[in-house]
């Protein structure tokens, strides 16, 4: 009994004696600061990259929609920086005093895509045929409202007959370019970026001059981050540096503005 | 002092542990005001969420009872070779995190996967369907039934069974009768439980099936969905299954008391 107390107290000591720094971990460009980063789920293969090439800071990132990782902000989970796949959701957030003045730091074209090899689908108005089956975003996340703010700018029976063969509305970009590599879809409303992301699983439609939405990315330091100095750094570089080199490479387009 | 101390530690873990365990589902119903959680319950995405939710999990524990009973009953009483390999692949899902049990699926009965070709040529879709996520939570849940009942025919008295042989009933009879009977506490544990799982399933279902509402969006889809733009409506629904469970581990418990009529107890 004696022993059993005396190994309770050498752990409750060693739990007490707070967080040590993490240092030399494999992956990244090394240093013992650690970054945390809340990015949208397109921002995957461009950020990955990135943080490998990040120096001074271990990077570690947590993917999904932005809509999520923004609702988690606001119950009080601190990354160091959210980067989000519109300005709205960064602005409301800087409103609500959660994160710093966000900046513009991307921008991306909203496309149809369709499963590589499969002729079906040329365009948009083969959207609104009979049959066809459709993946979206969910009405909350970026990916989705870009797409509704399309479908809104189309004639009312079209945008009817678009929305009456979707089939499934995906948590997160990454969920609609799944459906569509499982061929449970003929086509989604996806990302540029994202169907270069498949290595030619996938091809993308564009769809008309008139109807492309601005779809700018927005990024910023989150207020009680536990590392504003290095989420800044993180910050510029991806307009000028490391991280806009990851992005153009993974077809994210510049900033608008 | 060393007397007292071991009992004063259990209590302590088990304080601890109850604290844990219970916090996160007290607060789900302390969070927000009763009123706002009722309005938002009335929505239709969330009508629709419940409805399908209790639909798809209602013919998916059909399924579980029907099959599964007699597997376990097979498993527990029969003894062949490789018993023990086959045992284990039933219960494989048990371990599976969900999003593997969701790749599996995609993997034999995606529109790409093994079985695809055939479910097409058969007419059968199960992607974006309601099938689907019958398919998907049957799957997942199924394990928490078939080990249960396995466990509870095996510890069942063989000679009761022999009993009744030795009486002139068929093996049928026997099986539905008497073991079933006599089993009957294990059975409702078992589905106790994977109703519990059936009803919670997230990650499979939206892998496998999509989500859309009224067609694959049950609670906890529709609860992910809402999350992120209405908190209180997320924790409506959230209470709403945490009240369902409840009255289903309840009710189980009563009809394994009172027992089934016409059956002699042991």
């Amino acid at each position: 009994m004696r022993r059993l107390a005396l190994a309770l107290l050498v752990l409750l000591a060693l739990a007490g004696c707070g967080d040590g720094d993490e240092s030399g971990q494999p992956g990244g460009a090394g240093g013992s600061q650690r970054l945390v980063v809340s990015a949208a789920a397109s921002l995957t293969d461009a950020f990955e990259q990135y943080a490998r090439d990040f120096a001074g800071a271990q990077v570690r990132m947590s993917f999904a929609g932005s809509d999520e990782l923004a609702a988690q902000i606001r119950q009080g989970v601190r990354p160091d920086v959210f980067a989000a796949a519109n300005t709205k959701l960064p602005d409301q957030l800087a409103r609500e005093g959660l994160v710093d003045r966000p900046v513009q730091f991307a921008s991306n074209e909203l496309v149809i895509a369709v499963p590589a090899r499969e002729p079906g689908v040329r365009a948009l108005d083969d959207l609104a045929r009979r049959g066809v089956t459709l993946a979206i975003g969910a009405e909350s996340v970026p990916v989705g409202s870009y797409t509704r703010e399309v479908l809104g700018r189309l004639p009312a029976g079209e945008r009817r007959a678009i929305l009456a063969n979707v089939r499934s509305n995906e948590p997160d970009v990454k969920g609609v370019v799944g459906k569509l590599t499982q061929g449970a879809v003929d086509a989604g409303f996806v990302y540029r970026s994202d169907v270069r992301a498949t290595d030619g699983a996938l091809r993308a439609i564009a769809l008309p001059a008139d109807l492309r939405p601005k779809v700018a990315y927005g990024v910023a330091v989150v207020k009680g981050a536990k590392n504003p100095h290095a989420a800044r750094r993180f910050i510029a570089g991806l307009r000028e540096g490391a991280g806009a080199r990851a992005l153009r490479a993974a077809g994210f387009g510049p900033p608008l503005q | 002092m060393r007397r007292r101390a071991f009992p004063a530690l259990l209590a302590v873990a088990l304080a601890v542990a109850l604290g844990f365990l219970t916090l996160p589902v007290l607060a789900i119903f302390l969070d927000t005001g009763p009123g706002r959680l009722l309005a938002s319950l009335g929505e239709p995405s969330a009508l629709d969420a419940l409805w399908l939710s209790l639909r798809t999990t209602a013919a998916s524990m059909a399924i579980i009872l029907l099959l599964g009973t007699p597997a376990a009953y097979a498993l527990a009483t029969r003894a062949f070779r490789g018993r023990d390999v086959v045992t284990t692949l039933v219960e494989l899902p048990l371990v599976l995190p969900p999003a593997v049990a969701g790749i599996g699926l995609l993997a034999a009965l995606g529109p790409r996967g093994l079985l695809g070709g055939t479910l097409d040529a058969l007419g059968i879709g199960l992607a974006l369907q309601t099938a689907g996520v019958v398919v998907a939570i049957t799957f997942v849940a199924s394990p928490f039934y078939v080990r249960q009942a396995q466990a509870a025919f095996a510890a069942l008295d063989p000679t009761w069974l022999d009993a009744s042989r030795t009486l002139g009933a068929g093996e049928a009879r026997t099986f539905l009768r008497v073991a079933v009977p006599a089993a009957l506490p294990g059975l409702a544990a078992g589905t106790a439980l994977a109703l519990g799982r059936a009803l919670g399933e997230f990650g499979a279902t939206l892998m496998f099936a999509g989500s859309f509402q009224g067609i694959t969006q049950t609670v906890p889809l529709a609860i992910y969905a809402r999350f992120a733009t209405d908190f209180p409506a997320a924790l409506a629904l959230s209470a709403v299954l945490v009240a369902v469970s409840a009255a289903i581990l309840l009710s189980v418990k009563l009809v394994t008391r009172q027992g089934l009529p016409g059956v002699a107890g042991p």
